[in-house]
């Protein structure tokens, strides 16, 4: 890969092997160096603003640095630090009880609804529409119209259980119910991508298939088990986890909805390396945790790709 | 012709309408009631904004307003910049969807139609930044961002955001469906490689440049987390940004947050309804493959 970047600042003349025709160089010269002028906007800014700040954030997790000063070597102790610190272990259950409290929720009902709409129905676009909707409202303001409704004292969630003579509930203010308010805010705005997912995944479906179990007299419970479901699987692997990456990474919702507290009860990884590395000023440290995540983040797509590849086979 | 496309679905649906029977008019009465609650917290910020007062403070049950004022949004736009952040969103935003969709398309074409070493690793390696969580690389991201001067800048925004792997992703798997025959044939033809880009592969790619454009447009308008790090001052925000710093102050009432946020949320809206279909697709096949 450096050798074909380099070669593009040489004159085009001098890099081509002397040994072959002059209209075969030709040709292949024009082959080897225009898709990487083609690329090679991209390239800068991703050199810039993506591939350098990881290798210089693997680089940081190996050192002592510090708002001010730091920068020493201290090989693996930013990650030794972080398996002995408690605040580590509890942020890891928070992000696994908030990736599961996210991740098969939306998937099921997106589903569901995919399912149920792929049929003929009166308004169906409309329907879609209103289940679409949150899908494009910003995280900020789900999480505002969330504070908002699970507002103690002036929400409307409350208000609609005292109305039924049940107790007002301090949802953002007590750990378990925070985590289940952040979980439900997120799950609303997802669950329009697991349905658009999931529909264009029916639509591929092969409308004979149905169609010859229906005239064979199967019942549409049979027909959803026997031959939409299995082939829905491979979709089904691939949206899991790329759930599971959306919900590790979830930052704005918990950032704004409860800093990720009270307490740490809402405090998951991305938060916890955004408050180590902001406000504790530990770069070096934040670093590890991130690199750890990443790592994670790495071995959950290989297990996509396997899981993918023997959903496919299966079908097969 | 949509509309006479709709027209006729709409009667072939008119005619499959006798035959829906109880069991199927309870599954659309679900719906119906599930697609309201998925609607109503927008419905909410709605309400919210144009209700002075009365519902934000007392705690009575009020499902819709008891009078109308259109006056909190003036409220809100003269207690906070709110102009201002809009203004900085529609700039980065509508540079960056012309940046990002560019050199994505331009980047797709490369790895969709030509052989070069170092491909796969390449493009293996450009979709390995989708999984780093940017929490992750911020601090370097920032050096890297003050060194270069652009803190405050809407740039500081636009750049990062214009290198978007997905979009890659998205514009060569457009582009794969292309045949490359028509490239060839160009070349046969004598043409420059950037010629054949433009009069042959740019032609075809109007639907491609919709959706990327649709979508990036919502991702950066939505920007969060980023945008909160490389802008520092107030009249730098963004319109998340600054909604979000309005959070938690308590001299802020829920009439004018819910107004701000409607206000947010009403690009994004409008791009959805009036191109749901591209919307809808893009999202479709960023997943699916």
């Amino acid at each position: 890969m450096s050798v074909q970047a380099d070669t593009l600042s040489m004159p085009p003349a001098d890099r081509q092997p002397r040994s072959r025709s002059p209209r075969r160089n030709d040709h292949r010269l024009r082959r080897s160096a225009v898709p990487w002028l083609f690329i090679a906007p991209s390239l800068v800014l991703f050199s810039i603003f993506a591939f350098a700040p990881i290798v210089v954030a693997v680089v940081l997790s190996f050192q002592d640095v510090q708002t001010f000063g730091g920068g020493q070597w201290i090989g693996l102790q930013n990650y030794s630090h972080a398996v002995t610190v408690q605040l580590f272990w509890q942020s890891v259950k928070n992000t696994l009880v908030f990736t599961l409290g996210t991740v098969p929720t939306s998937a099921l009902i997106g589903l569901v609804l995919a399912v149920l709409l792929n049929r003929r129905l009166p308004g169906r676009g409309l329907l879609r529409s209103l289940y679409f909707l949150p899908m494009v409202v910003s995280g900020v303001a789900v999480s505002l119209i969330f504070t908002w409704m699970f507002n103690t004292d002036s929400g409307i969630v409350n208000s609609v259980i005292t109305q039924l003579g049940g107790p007002r509930v301090n949802w953002l203010t007590t750990p378990r119910s925070a985590m289940a308010t952040v979980v439900a805010a997120v799950v609303w705005g997802r669950i329009g991508f697991c349905m658009v997912v999931y529909l264009a995944a029916l639509q591929n479906i092969s409308s004979t298939i149905v169609e010859a179990a229906e005239v064979d007299g199967a019942s549409r419970w049979h027909i959803f088990t026997h031959i939409t479901w299995p082939l829905l699987l491979p979709t089904t692997y691939m949206l899991l986890v790329l759930n599971m990456i959306f919900s590790i990474q979830a930052f704005d919702v918990i950032y704004v909805m409860t800093g990720g507290g009270p307490g740490f009860s809402t405090t998951v990884l991305v938060q916890y390396i955004f408050r180590s590395a902001f406000t504790d000023g530990k770069m070096g440290y934040a670093s590890a945790i991130g690199v750890i995540l990443i790592v994670t983040l790495l071995l959950l797509s290989v297990l996509r790709n396997h899981l993918g590849k023997r959903a496919e086979e299966n079908v097969a | 012709m949509s509309t006479i496309q709709t027209r006729i679905r709409g009667r072939k649906r008119g005619a499959r309408r006798d035959r829906m029977t109880l069991s199927r008019w309870i599954i659309w009465l679900i719906l119906l009631v599930g697609g309201v609650v998925m609607a109503f917290p927008v419905y909410w910020v709605f309400v919210t904004a144009i209700t002075p007062g009365g519902l934000a403070q007392d705690s009575g049950l009020h499902l819709w307003p008891s009078h109308v004022d259109l006056g909190i949004f003036g409220q809100a736009f003269k207690a906070n910049p709110v102009g201002t952040w809009l203004i900085n969103s529609i700039i980065i935003a509508v540079i960056a969807v012309l940046l990002s969709v560019s050199i994505s398309v331009l980047a797709g074409y490369a790895f969709s139609k030509y052989a070069f070493r170092g491909k796969n690793l390449l493009f293996g390696l450009l979709m390995v930044t989708i999984m780093v969580p940017i929490q992750v690389i911020m601090v370097p991201a920032f050096v890297i961002i003050s060194k270069l001067g652009l803190v405050n800048t809407p740039w500081s925004v636009i750049l990062p955001g214009a290198a978007q792997a997905i979009s890659i992703y998205m514009a060569r798997d457009y582009l794969n469906a292309i045949p490359s025959e028509l490239i060839e044939a160009g070349r046969v033809d004598g043409a420059s490689e950037w010629a054949i880009f433009r009069s042959i592969v740019m032609p075809v790619c109007g639907p491609l440049v919709a959706v990327l454009t649709i979508l990036t447009f919502v991702w950066r308008w939505n920007d969060f987390v980023w945008p909160l790090v490389s802008l520092q001052k107030p009249s730098a925000y963004t319109i998340s940004v600054g909604l979000a710093s309005l959070n938690g102050t308590f001299s802020h009432p829920w009439d004018q947050m819910m107004a701000i946020t409607l206000i947010s949320m009403i690009p994004v809206v409008i791009v959805f309804l009036a191109f749901q279909r591209q919307f809808v697709e893009g999202i479709a096949s960023t997943g699916i493959k």
